[in-house]
């Protein structure tokens, strides 16, 4: 029997229930008298445990066993929701995560991990064990009993203090990875099995065995303090598919011989079993049985069929059994209410294989590039009909271009809510009082950015509570409120999204910064940097302000990392910073990795393509005015400088210039402008990038290439890197000195 | 596991026929030299044509082409090997080959004067290359392959397109 699959889907499941659970709590300590979070927080651990024990992970299920304890004891107001306790939750909630991972990998914990469980365990217990005589935890379980027990004066019960179980498998129970007896195994964590009897009734002939079916069914007695929706709750997993009797102790015997009717197995043979296992007394059962059929022929008497009259008894009963415990059947409908909304859920999104998305999106780019092909060729022609053919084809391919990419966005938010914790941590182990406001959650972005947006996020994050955010008493003599805010917000912008991470801190420290720039050896000392170059300098290698490195920064590595990683992911980061007010770091990303609005540019024969949303405007380059640029490296733009970079020669390509004219694009990369020098404008084209390979990782100023409509490929210009080749400041962009050697004639340094 | 079985099985098949064509290899000109490349890297041979070039990039490396709509990176062997440059002809032609690099197997194409032909090259008529005195560097070359017309030199193709040196020297340009 494999049950790889379901296995999978349990540590999957835990996952996703661990960070809901998460998400709750720290929404609790806002929010404490909010009894749904309280119950989403249960149901996360109930669900885990439930499931765990299905599979025997003992350790799982001990655990989360006493978590859950707490949790029941805060749901029935029996403890206050503190910081602390939220805190042990938090932790509670990780640990489970270890012992989940370790389980899905298939280890044993190690002994710090081991070590911060039992410190867990132990502090769960003294939360518990401080009111020792509680009656909450049991008093949901003594409900029905209690109110069984009352009727017992009235009506006719035995005197059995067991719960009795009745379980037949349904046949397909093995077949979906379950095994029956890892049910008996976690049936024993809530209470104990006082006695089983195996029920093989259900078992064919040989000749009609199926090895794969299940024939199983179980009588139990069962000694348990759990409520009947735990005891359920155990069975979650094949309730659908088997049969389950539940009876509360101190039942009527009247209930047990309705049970024994609704069941295939001969009634007597089960009846026996009953007072075998000592469910019932010989009398008890004899007494049931009479009554029944004395109803039953009472019933006959009055009507002519049998069948509906003894079903319509039985009926009357289990009504009678549902009355003892009206708690459980509450607890049913909100199940079904829960099962219905998770159903709903299901009805609005599909799960899908990222790769076989990528693989649509692969096609659909090659789909594109065919289509602007037709697009050539009826331009080409010139014949009316075709070229209205393929402008409609053209307008629909890049309809399902962009459907095909909002396939592969998601929405930020998850990644956002992913920093609360870590803010609260942070806060906590920094001594200061910081909240994280988000916004803008809901903003769209390519999976594969917001997957790898998290770490130079959270990078931003923590350097900006270390460093950014002051002590309190600053921020108090400052005349700042105590609490300090750190801000993530995004939106978009421009065919592109940008993030913000801002704090109200205490800004950036230019004559530190610079002076430590300068220790370093970073920068020259005599050189003179205007403030947000200085600002810059904290993205640059190996640069740190920390006096001491803390746990969190100061290593020196993180800004350099969090801007090489931005920019892999062909973003930009900028710094706006204002001594006393606070820090904005502005991350702008691209929407998309895949597919760019390209325009086109030619140099002799080759083109390249430039991203649209980078273009500010085109202008033409000729007579005195291209002389004038020729010499002095840079244009004036309605009395703007526009620093030029020659494109012919930045790429070193033999051919001569044009005799009569050039043409300028203008860019705008971050707060930069410049004109890139080419012979001719070619146009708007839909581009899917395609990576150059290994061959050329080195290559600057090319990003990746592109096919075009004729099957020529053309190189994606990489505007940062042609512009940090073009401008002066070295320090940052190792590695370009003999580019620069060949530019620096016309390139002037940006402004 | 089944699955497994089925693929050492179908391995262990192909061995049979993978020794015989190790054996085959596939002649071409270069100047006036001539060259052999083991057939099992090999996946086609294109005509000469539609390579966009991609600036600052050594000598060597010719530019991209579109195969298929896949961008493939074509290297000037001549250029590789001897550091001249060939002139493209009516039978020049680019050698598609499937090279290994850091365990990553990739499609490179090679600029060759002309293909000649497919032959066997039995381990036995295989001498030591020269260790000095050929104009290919020493650690490109597999071998020395005798055939009825004299020698040609058996290129360690991996070796040849995915050293280390094609990045280190590529850097190098890069970082002036």
């Amino acid at each position: 029997m494999n049950l790889e699959p379901a296995l999978e889907a349990f540590f999957a499941e835990a996952d996703e229930l661990l960070t809901r659970m998460e998400e709750s709590l720290l929404q609790l300590e806002s929010e404490p008298d909010n009894n749904e979070l309280i119950n989403d927080i249960f149901r996360a651990a109930h669900t885990i445990k439930g499931t765990a024990g299905v599979f025997g992970f003992d350790d799982v299920v001990h655990f989360t066993h006493e978590v859950e304890s707490v949790l029941d004891r805060v749901r029935d107001g029996q403890m206050i929701v503190s910081n602390d306790v939220i805190g042990l939750l938090l932790r509670n909630k990780d640990h489970i995560g270890v012992l989940v991972h370790a389980m899905a990998d298939k280890r044993e914990l190690d002994a710090a991990q081991r070590a911060e469980g039992d410190a867990q365990m132990a502090a769960l217990l003294a939360l518990l064990g401080k009111q020792p005589d509680q009656p909450s935890a049991s008093a949901v379980v003594s409900a029905p009993a209690g109110v069984s027990r009352s009727e017992a004066a009235i009506e006719d019960s035995c005197e059995n203090g067991n719960w009795h179980l009745s379980i037949r498998f349904g046949a397909d129970v093995l077949r979906s990875g379950m095994d029956p007896t890892s049910f008996l195994r976690y049936l024993r964590t809530l209470g104990d099995i006082v006695h089983l009897d195996t029920l093989v009734d259900a078992l064919p002939s040989w000749l009609e065995f199926d090895p794969e079916s299940c024939y199983l069914g179980f009588e139990i007695d069962f000694r348990s303090e759990a409520s009947k929706a735990e005891i359920e709750g155990v069975f979650e997993f094949v309730r659908d598919e088997s049969v389950l009797h539940i009876i509360p102790p101190y039942s009527q015997v009247s209930e047990y011989i309705s049970v024994l009717r609704a069941l295939p197995e001969d009634d007597m043979k089960l009846g026996e079993m009953l007072v075998l296992s000592g469910a019932l007394t010989r009398s008890e059962l004899e007494r049931g049985l009479s009554l029944q059929s004395g109803a039953a022929a009472a019933a006959t008497g009055g009507t002519d069929t049998e069948a509906p009259a003894t079903s319509q008894q039985i009926g009357e009963i289990l009504i009678e059994g549902g009355a003892v415990s009206a708690g459980v059947v509450d607890a049913a409908l909100a199940k079904q209410k829960q099962v219905k909304d998770t159903k709903a859920q299901e009805a609005r999104s599909l799960r899908i294989d990222a790769d076989k998305l990528d693989q649509l999106i692969e096609l659909v780019g090659e789909l594109v590039v065919a289509s602007a092909g037709v697009q050539n060729v009826a331009q080409m022609l010139a014949q009316g009909q075709l070229t209205e053919a393929s402008e409609v084809l053209t307008r629909l391919v890049e309809e399902v271009r962009d459907r095909a990419l909002s396939l592969r966005m998601v929405q930020i938010g998850a990644t956002f809510q992913r920093f609360q914790r870590v803010v609260r941590d942070v806060s906590r182990e920094l001594g200061k009082d910081i909240e994280l406001q988000v916004s803008g959650g809901e903003t769209d972005l390519d999976k594969t950015v917001v997957e790898r947006i998290g770490d130079p996020l959270m990078h931003l994050i923590r350097n900006s509570m270390d460093h950014g955010i002051e002590t309190t008493d600053v921020r108090l003599a400052a005349g700042k409120p105590a609490r300090a805010k750190v801000m993530l917000n995004a939106y978009h912008e421009a065919g592109g999204v940008v993030i913000d991470v801002a704090d109200d801190g205490g800004g950036l420290n230019r004559d530190k910064i610079l002076r430590k720039a300068i220790e370093r050896g970073l920068v020259a000392e005599d050189v003179q940097l205007s403030e947000r170059e200085i600002d810059r300098l904290i993205f640059a290698p190996g640069f740190s302000t920390a006096d001491q490195i803390s746990n969190l920064s100061g290593r020196g590595v993180g800004m350099d990392v969090v801007r090489r990683d931005i920019e892999a992911l062909r973003g930009t980061v900028d710094i706006e910073t204002e001594p006393g007010k606070g820090t904005r770091i502005r991350i702008r990303l691209p929407l998309t990795l895949a597919i760019i609005d390209g325009f086109r540019v030619g140099i002799d024969k080759a083109s390249f393509v430039l991203p649209v949303d980078m273009i500010v405007e085109c202008v033409e380059l000729a007579g005195s005015i291209r002389d004038a640029a020729r010499t002095r490296g840079y244009l004036d733009m309605r009395g703007e400088v526009l620093p030029l970079l020659w494109l012919r020669e930045a790429f070193d390509m033999d051919s001569s210039a044009p005799e009569r004219r050039e043409n300028v694009v203008v860019v705008q990369f971050g707060q930069t402008k410049a004109g890139i020098v080419v012979d001719q404008l070619m146009g708007e084209h839909q581009t899917v990038i395609r990576p150059l390979g290994k061959l050329f990782s080195a290559l600057r100023g090319v990003s990746g290439s592109t096919i075009l409509g004729s099957g020529e490929i053309a190189l994606i210009l990489d505007v940062a890197g042609l512009m940090k080749m073009a401008g002066s400041a070295g320090a940052t962009a190792a590695g370009i000195t003999e580019m620069q050697g060949q530019t620096s004639r016309h390139a002037a340094a940006p402004a | 596991m089944n699955s497994r079985q089925a693929l050492a099985l179908a391995v262990v098949d192909e061995d049979d026929s993978a020794a015989e064509q190790q054996q085959q290899y596939l002649t071409f000109r270069l100047g006036d030299e001539s060259y052999a490349l083991g057939l099992l890297s090999v996946k086609e041979i294109i005509e000469y044509g539609g390579v966009t070039q991609v600036p600052m990039m050594p000598g060597f490396v010719r530019g991209v082409i579109n195969l298929r709509g896949r961008v493939v990176p074509v290297i000037d062997l001549a250029n590789r090997l001897r550091s001249e440059s060939a002139a493209v002809t009516r039978r020049t032609c680019i050698v598609i080959v499937e090279v290994t690099n850091d365990g990553e197997a990739q499609d490179m194409g090679i600029i060759v004067d002309a293909v000649s032909q497919v032959v066997d090259i039995p381990p036995q008529s295989v001498e030591p290359g020269p260790s000095f005195g050929a104009k290919v560097r020493a650690d490109f070359i597999a071998g020395m392959g005798k055939l009825d017309d004299g020698f040609v030199i058996m290129l360690d193709i991996d070796r040849v397109l995915a050293g280390e040196d094609m990045v280190a020297v590529n850097d190098m340009k890069a970082a002036g």
